[in-house]
């Protein structure tokens, strides 16, 4: 990596005051993403904001009928925590299948989702809760802050402090592993709550995690695997690469927006 | 004291005596040892396949912090430093010699894969050694490349190096066209083949490292190298690169974290550091990044056959042919030019009576990264291509699979068995380890399975191999006729000490097979020294005396001789100073594990009161015979030793993805006597890992500007434990005969034989979907692509 310098503040106003100073500046949390690209020199920070000094990020809650999680939550947190594990559980299951052992163990939520990685798994269930990200200055929408492959809401120096999801009624979730790096190469988040009936898909889009809004038709009249088994995804739609064509991962979402059903029960 | 436990013998599952060390994370591997006023070394590589470099600017690079120099070709050029050296000469079907270009340790005048070296840079950290080599400014006028053998023999295709025209190494060829031509002209059926044998990335879990070292007092070299042979990188690198003589020049490879072949070669980084350490007058570590491994490690297979089986009406085959293109890459590995001739072509025979054979191999260079022997080293190549075409044949033929194997076997009586393609198996029985097999595997359960795995909407299929390899390399005389430039013998010395403790030192190399603890066994069972006695020193060219190293599958068959020759030596040493302590005549004493008796006597002298004797001659035949106790053998093997045995594979597809699972694997090989059971089963279990892993997860894939697209471990698909089955292994023995131990060899025979299985059964698995073959790895993509195909065309 290139040499960067190195601050831990102790409050989210702190982080951003650094942040916002100095555009070149890139908070880290878990660095599962960060980290990576920095040994490989493909980013060249000029300095580094550790946020797993700020306690107010940390923490899962029920308020309500709502989870608030803390940007801070590592992956493990939620596989585990026993509010999520009884109120959304298809969201304890996708955090207890991403990466391994050591990556559930550092990453966490607000990092995955303020990198909005396309093969990364919480974006879909985001979208598809009807969820609300808080950064340190507003609340967003799922759908108004997932802006496309890598990309977001937020501004320069704008932190994502907590997620705002609110409990559904069912809820499901089905991806296919990229046999490499056992990202998602297709995966389908379906959920029946306040938000209405919404399906979102992760892993395959050509343009980052997106909603299917003629499954969530089809969901909205029936409520079952069957009724969007049928349901045929626009290849142009999707990401091809080595490990998979446009043509399948249009298949897999089909498949796996079926089996995200059947999960959900 | 010197009693042998009996479990500690051959034939005792003794845990591994290395493992505490390994496990705890107190192995010694290159990158772990530090020299005083070590420097590192970065290494600048090609990002371009194939350029021109027009210019080449180091200034900026070389007033950067903390460097202390920086080196291109032209440098190592003008030390009068010497090319890479190919350690095998392949000869063209006309006599020709096959070509043979310059491989520069550094680049010079152009590149020629992405990863080719160009320049190196020496700093007080890794770091600043790797900012400097970002200063460096290369003008390289990009050409045209040659990512695929397809390009590259294309007329006017880019001619990647000047004596090697139309981008041809050799068009070499064995047996008789004529006597095949006639054979084909009276078969009952021609059944046609064609396939690619994926090219793979070795992966071992140790990145490769080198660390140079020179001593301006002494003028002595010491090199630290990742290698499973480091006489021959001593051999290689003193005599031909860097003219070191051997005196001069050490070569230590310690705990090496697996090789699977790609530690092997003489690599340019171990003559750079080497070469550099004199330069700069301090020691150089270099170490790969995994991303360098992607680019520089020596890549395994790559191979594009047709083939052609001939058969009368009963379904007796009639003979073989095969043409082949064998993928080198950009340059020449050190044994890259045998491997898909005299450890492929050779192997065509198989288990099988084949009564002519003849196979043209065209081997071709293109901008990639070199190809080299990888676990199993062209046997892979030959048995997937005849396990393959032996089910498509059966096929067509309308025979059982099993039965049409069977109909051909090389019957139990028929050894020693010619081959026609040179080898001459010595031992077998192919009929016990199929039985054996389809026992273990429940073959003829298997409907039922495949009927049940339906109703749950999952296709299941059932695959078999049959198959043979050559190892235990190799009569020094034969393959020196066959081009080799050194010989394939090996080293022991048994070194008995004053109390009886013995050190092994061989020629030999461990990076993972567990010979600290195979070899103690063997001592243990020859000399009775409990294995907590026996220490094994291999590695160091300044303490063992000479060796090959180890690589297909040799280390028992061949160094374990030399070993057993060398006791021996000990033995017959022994008994003339037994006989002398009491008073007995030297025909008269018997030894058995560690005990010298008068025959027919209770008189009896330990091991230990022999080497006491020995190392302190108070009482001791001192005209007659010299003091100590200590003997080296060289062993030069009789023959090649030939493995075998069946692998059934049996998988389950979801046909909504495409994704196969493994369900179960069954491996039942002949490896000879085995001396560790629970060490050949974790080698045979390695082995089917790799095998599973080439014919389902793994390709390295080019693009067709010749960047490798699976360069990291986010595309390269390496077999992770749920990838696999649970892999039942077996061994059914019929004893090498020509080696003392009776040993054949067991660290490539689960990559050999299990690829064409679990291909056998992924093709069987959509035996309804009109499917002939699919090529390795069988990605869940291609199978969608096969399946929803298929249920086109049914539709159609």
């Amino acid at each position: 990596m290139y040499e960067f310098s190195y601050h831990k503040p102790a409050s989210v106003a702190d982080a951003v005051k650094l942040l916002s100073a100095d555009p070149e500046a890139r908070p880290i949390s878990g660095g599962m993403t960060l980290l990576p690209a920095l040994k490989l020199r493909l980013s060249k920070p000029t300095a580094l904001v550790d946020l797993s000094g700020i306690a107010e990020l940390r923490g899962i809650r029920r308020d309500g009928g709502t989870i608030v999680v803390g940007a801070l939550a590592k992956h493990y947190e939620v596989a585990t925590n026993a509010d999520i594990k009884a109120a959304i559980p298809a969201l304890a299951w996708m955090a207890s299948t991403i990466g391994d052992t050591q990556v559930r163990n550092r990453g966490t939520m607000g990092g995955s989702v303020a990198n909005n990685d396309p093969s990364a798994d919480y974006p879909a269930a985001l979208l598809a809760l009807g969820a609300t990200i808080q950064t340190d200055r507003r609340k967003l929408s799922a759908d108004e802050f997932f802006t496309g492959m890598f990309s977001t809401a937020l501004d320069t120096g704008e932190l994502v402090t907590a997620i705002h999801i609110p409990v559904p009624e069912k809820a499901g979730y089905a991806k296919m592993k990229n046999p490499a790096s056992r990202y998602s190469m297709a995966g389908v988040f379906v959920a029946r709550g306040p938000a209405g009936v919404r399906v979102a898909v992760n892993g395959a889009g050509a343009n980052g995690a997106f909603r299917a809004p003629q499954m969530e038709a089809a969901l909205q009249a029936n409520w079952s695997p069957d009724a969007v088994a049928g349901v045929k995804m626009d290849p142009a739609m999707m990401n091809g690469d080595i490990h998979g064509s446009a043509e399948y991962r249009a298949h897999l979402v089909t498949v796996m927006a079926k089996r995200a059903v059947q999960n959900a029960g | 004291m010197n009693v042998v436990a009996p479990f500690e013998g051959i034939g005792a599952s003794v845990r591994r005596k290395e493992d505490l060390r390994f496990l705890s994370g107190r192995g010694q591997y290159t990158d772990d040892i530090n020299r005083p006023g070590q420097t590192h070394a970065w290494i600048l590589r090609s990002p371009h396949a194939h350029a021109a470099i027009q210019g080449l600017d180091t200034a900026a690079a070389k007033a950067m912090p903390g460097v202390l120099a920086v080196f291109v070709g032209a440098d190592m050029a003008a030390d009068n430093v010497g090319g890479i050296p190919c350690g095998w000469q392949i000869h063209n079907k006309d006599g020709s010699p096959m070509a043979e270009p310059p491989h520069p340790a550094l680049a010079i005048g152009k590149v020629r894969h992405v990863g080719d070296p160009v320049a190196v840079v020496i700093a007080e950290t890794k770091q600043q050694a790797r900012d400097a080599a970002e200063a460096i400014v290369v003008d390289y006028a990009p050409l045209p490349a040659a990512a695929t053998m397809e390009q590259a023999l294309k007329p006017g295709a880019p001619q990647i190096h000047d004596g090697a025209p139309g981008n041809l190494c050799y068009d070499w060829h064995i047996g008789d066209r004529a006597v095949l031509d006639a054979a084909f002209a009276k078969a009952h059926k021609v059944v046609s083949f064609e396939t690619t044998n994926n090219r793979l990335v070795p992966n071992a879990m140790e990145p490769r490292a080198a660390i140079g070292e020179y001593d301006a007092q002494s003028g002595d070299y010491t090199l630290y190298t990742t290698s499973q042979n480091p006489h021959v990188i001593r051999l290689l690198m003193g005599a031909f690169v860097l003219h070191i003589p051997e005196a001069k020049l050490r070569v230590v490879a310690p705990d090496v974290g697996g090789g699977f072949g790609s530690k092997i070669y003489h690599y340019a980084e171990e003559a750079i550091v080497t070469w550099a350490s004199a330069k700069v007058k301090r020691p150089i570590k270099w170490t790969a990044e995994r991303t360098e491994s992607f680019m520089s490690d020596a890549h395994g297979r790559d191979h594009v056959t047709k083939a052609e089986l001939a058969l009368d009406a009963q379904g007796k085959i009639l003979g073989l042919k095969v043409h082949t293109h064998a993928n080198m890459g950009a340059y020449l590995s050190t044994f890259a030019p045998c491997v898909p001739t005299y450890l492929y072509a050779t192997l065509l025979s198989g288990v099988y009576v084949m009564p002519v054979i003849y196979a043209e191999v065209k081997a071709v260079f293109t901008n990639t990264v070199p190809v080299d022997a990888y676990r199993g080293a062209g046997r892979p190549e030959a048995t997937y291509l005849l396990e393959r075409l032996m089910d498509v044949a059966a096929k067509e033929m309308g025979l059982d699979r099993v039965e049409f194997r069977r109909r051909n076997f090389i019957p139990v009586d028929a050894f020693p068995y010619q081959t026609p393609v040179a080898l001459q198996y010595d031992s077998g029985n192919y009929f016990a380890t199929l039985d054996a097999a389809l026992e273990t595997a429940d073959w003829k359960g298997f409907e039922a399975r495949r009927a049940a795995a339906a109703a749950k909407g999952k296709l299941r299929g059932i695959g078999i191999s049959t198959y043979l390899e050559a190892c235990g390399i190799a009569p020094s005389a034969v393959v020196g006729s066959l081009g080799a430039r050194a010989g394939l013998y090996e080293v022991g010395t048994i070194r008995v000490h004053p109390t009886g403790s013995v050190t092994v030192l061989t020629g030999a190399h461990s990076h993972g097979q567990g010979h600290e603890t195979t070899f103690a066994q063997l001592v243990a069972d020859r000399l009775g020294v409990p294995i907590a006695n026996v220490d094994v020193v291999h590695g160091d060219t300044a303490k063992v005396p000479f060796g090959m190293g180890t690589y297909g599958s040799r280390s028992l068959a061949v160094g374990g001789s030399a070993m057993v020759k060398a006791m021996d030596k000990i033995v017959a040493k022994g008994k003339r100073i037994a006989a002398h302590l009491m008073e007995a005549s030297v025909e008269d004493v018997e030894f058995d594990r560690g005990t010298f008796r008068v025959a027919g006597t209770d008189k009896t002298k330990s091991l230990t009161d022999i080497s006491l004797a020995a190392y302190v001659p108070h009482n001791y035949p001192i005209e007659e015979i010299e003091p100590g106790l200590e003997e080296t053998a060289f062993y030069d093997p009789k023959n090649f030793t030939y493995p075998g045995g069946c692998h059934i594979a049996e998988v389950e597809i979801d046909a909504e993805t495409g994704k196969v699972s493994m369900v179960n694997f069954t491996a039942v090989d002949d490896v000879g006597r085995v001396i560790n059971p629970m060490i050949v089963e974790g080698q045979v279990q390695g082995g089917v890992a790799q095998g599973i892993g080439q014919a389902l997860l793994e390709s390295a894939i080019y693009d067709d500007q010749g960047q490798l697209i699976s360069g990291s471990m986010m595309d390269y698909t390496m077999p992770r434990a749920d990838d696999l089955a649970p892999v039942s292994v077996a061994t059914h023995t019929t004893l090498c005969t020509h080696n003392p131990l009776g040993v054949k060899g067991c660290g490539e025979v689960g990559a050999i034989g299990s690829p064409p299985a679990v291909i056998n059964a992924v093709v069987d698995a959509l035996r309804d979907y009109g499917v002939r073959h699919i090529e390795m790895p069988a990605t869940p993509a291609k199978i969608w692509n096969i399946i929803h195909g298929g249920r086109r065309a049914a539709a159609e």
